[in-house]
């Protein structure tokens, strides 16, 4: 797999992340060179065996349907740019 | 259970210009999960709160904070797919779906991509015509809604509340099984009815607690067939998805303009193109949603949060045992041992306070047949007068299964019956005291009723010349024996006295 300028000026629109038109090609270089090091797992033989999600033998960890939480709208918009009203004020995005 | 077989309904046909076009529907429903938490945080699910009070900091997206699964909304899926009589996945596993909206402040959802907890079932949609569709189940995954923006409150920003951000939802996937606007509803109103009757899902489509996608297509008549025959979609036209629809009038209409749109491109030589649209019930029209177009692009990875959610057979069985009975089941067994129409046991079995009312009134009553009648055309009508629900009926079941008692009894006429039924509904009270103590009881007593008979026929002798020569207008004289008794003469004793005593 190979990353071209465009796809990296793709992933960055999709992550909401500002990257300048020069700093494209370096992005992209980048991007490649950790797919080519991720890309090294390949030569492994992995048929029939299943993949392992832990290291440990535990089980999904389960709360019960217990209201514990919440009741703090203050805290919750302490660190939002601009709150008002309870809510959080965004720029606007309509569809 | 008795076993109730429809034949499947006729598909839509839109006469195009060229040619006839049939369509074909798919739907993915969205179930808000009926708990008290949310499904990876311990904050409330309530409706109404002010705004962001029922936030948790994982809901906010906070870093370094770790989901949590509820149990219940877990327990509440298995039971949604063991009413929809799917598959029920002991391993599942959950995914994030990446996108940016200012309502999902994680920047992804957590849902189920590649192994969903719930697979294939099924879901019988009576059309009320005597046919029903059995629509094909895809699967059910549990997710996380999304919060909410506020759009109108300011011109050059959007508020955002998180209240819902994080609560349950199950996403039921039908195969591209329903052939029309009206099933498509139906489908949704079944689906209603059977989580209601779990309880999995509070059913509230204005407050968007249910809401549904519905993919559209358009393809010449028998193409259908031969998808089905092959499972090769190629068969198919192409789809459009449109979003997020709460009204069941609102996704029959999108429905029609969709697929009138679609016929109108491909019988003008172009091409419909896959995407998502909105419909817009103010201007009748759906609409292409560019911006969801781009984000299109889920990147969903298993989510490194979360183990694979193991369950037991045992704990889906305990599950299972104390599955209530389902409409299907209940309707059938209300023809069965009632000897109620299909129409009936419908009506009774459309929502549970009507089933449990109208067998209440049996059990007080002591017969099926009746009390239908009585609960359908005399309560319901009643109550719909008054735009009152059967929950606040002023009529109790043991009331109502009194007031048909007197009837089956002979105590009271049925025209009695009526005004009875009116004072107990309008003035409460013991149906039988109401009778003793206005003296509604029905004259059984042949002499009173001779006697009545005879002073009418002794009264008019013109109207008993006319009867003979024409024994139809001896319904004139039941009539007036009926009047002069108040209504409270047996009608079936004053027929056969008046044809006696006229020599009919």
């Amino acid at each position: 797999m190979s990353i071209d300028t465009a796809t990296a000026a793709k992933v960055a629109k999709l992550a909401r992340i500002k990257v300048d038109e020069d700093d494209l090609p370096a992005l992209a270089q980048e991007f490649n060179a950790i797919l080519g090091f991720i890309e090294q797992l390949n030569e492994l033989d992995v048929d029939g065996i299943d993949p392992m999600v832990s290291v440990t033998p535990m089980r999904l960890k389960r709360r019960e349907d217990v209201v514990t939480d919440g009741d703090q709208q203050a805290r919750i918009l302490s660190n939002a740019p601009d709150a008002r009203e309870g809510f959080f004020a965004v720029p606007k995005v309509v569809e | 259970m008795l076993d109730l077989s429809y034949d499947s309904p006729k598909p839509k046909v839109i006469a195009g210009a060229k040619h006839d076009w049939e369509l074909v529907i798919g739907m993915e429903v969205h179930a808000q999960v009926a708990t008290r938490a949310k499904l990876f945080s311990g904050a409330s699910t309530r409706f109404g709160a002010e705004p962001n009070a029922n936030v948790a900091f994982v809901d906010a997206g906070m870093p370094g904070m770790l989901p949590v699964i509820n149990e219940a909304c877990v327990a509440q899926a298995v039971r949604t797919g063991l009413g929809l009589k799917a598959e029920i996945h002991l391993t599942s596993a959950f995914d994030r779906k990446n996108y940016f909206y200012p309502d999902l402040p994680q920047g992804y959802q957590i849902s189920q991509l590649y192994a969903p907890i719930v697979g294939e079932g099924e879901v019988l949609v009576e059309l009320g015509d005597g046919t029903a569709r059995l629509v094909r189940i895809e699967r059910i995954h549990l997710e996380q809604d999304a919060g909410k923006s506020i759009h109108d409150m300011d011109p050059a920003l959007s508020f955002v509340d998180l209240n819902r951000t994080g609560v349950a939802l199950m996403e039921i996937v039908s195969r591209p099984d329903i052939r029309g606007p009206e099933e498509a509803a139906a489908y949704v109103a079944k689906l209603r009815q059977i989580m209601l009757y779990l309880g999995t899902c509070d059913g509230n489509m204005q407050n968007g607690n249910l809401r549904a996608d519905v993919n559209v297509s358009v393809c010449l008549p028998s193409a259908y067939e031969k998808y089905r025959e092959t499972g090769d979609f190629s068969h198919l036209g192409t789809r459009c998805e449109i979003k997020n629809m709460n009204s069941l009038r609102f996704i029959q209409q999108a429905i029609e303009h969709e697929a009138r749109r679609q016929i109108a491109i491909v019988e003008g030589g172009g091409k419909v193109e896959q995407e998502t649209r909105l419909y817009d019930p103010d201007k009748g029209e759906t609409r292409s949603m560019r911006s969801k177009e781009e984000a299109h692009d889920y990147r969903y990875f298993p989510d490194p949060d979360l183990l694979p959610l193991e369950i037991e057979q045992a704990w889906v069985d305990d599950i299972a045992a104390a599955l209530p009975e389902l409409p299907d089941a209940k309707k059938a067994r209300f023809i069965g041992d009632y000897g109620l129409s299909d129409y009936d046991a419908s009506v009774l079995t459309a929502d549970l306070d009507a089933a449990h009312f109208f067998e209440a009134t049996v059990a007080a009553a002591g017969d099926g047949k009746l009390a239908a009648n009585w609960v359908i055309n005399e309560l319901f009508g009643r109550l719909k007068k008054e735009d009152h629900d059967i929950a606040d009926s002023p009529v109790s079941p043991d009331q109502l299964g009194k007031i048909i008692k007197l009837i089956t009894s002979d105590a009271i006429s049925g025209k009695i019956a009526k005004d009875l039924f009116e004072i107990v509904y309008t003035e409460g009270g013991d149906p039988d005291d109401i009778v003793e103590a206005r003296g509604m009881k029905q004259v059984t007593d042949t002499g009173a009723i001779e006697a009545a008979v005879d002073e009418i026929i002794a009264q008019n002798p013109d109207q008993v010349a006319k009867a003979k020569q024409n024994p139809k207008l001896a319904g004139w004289f039941v009539g007036q024996v009926m009047k002069a008794t108040g209504g409270k003469a047996n009608p079936k004793a004053v027929n056969e006295i008046v044809s006696e005593k006229l020599g009919l």
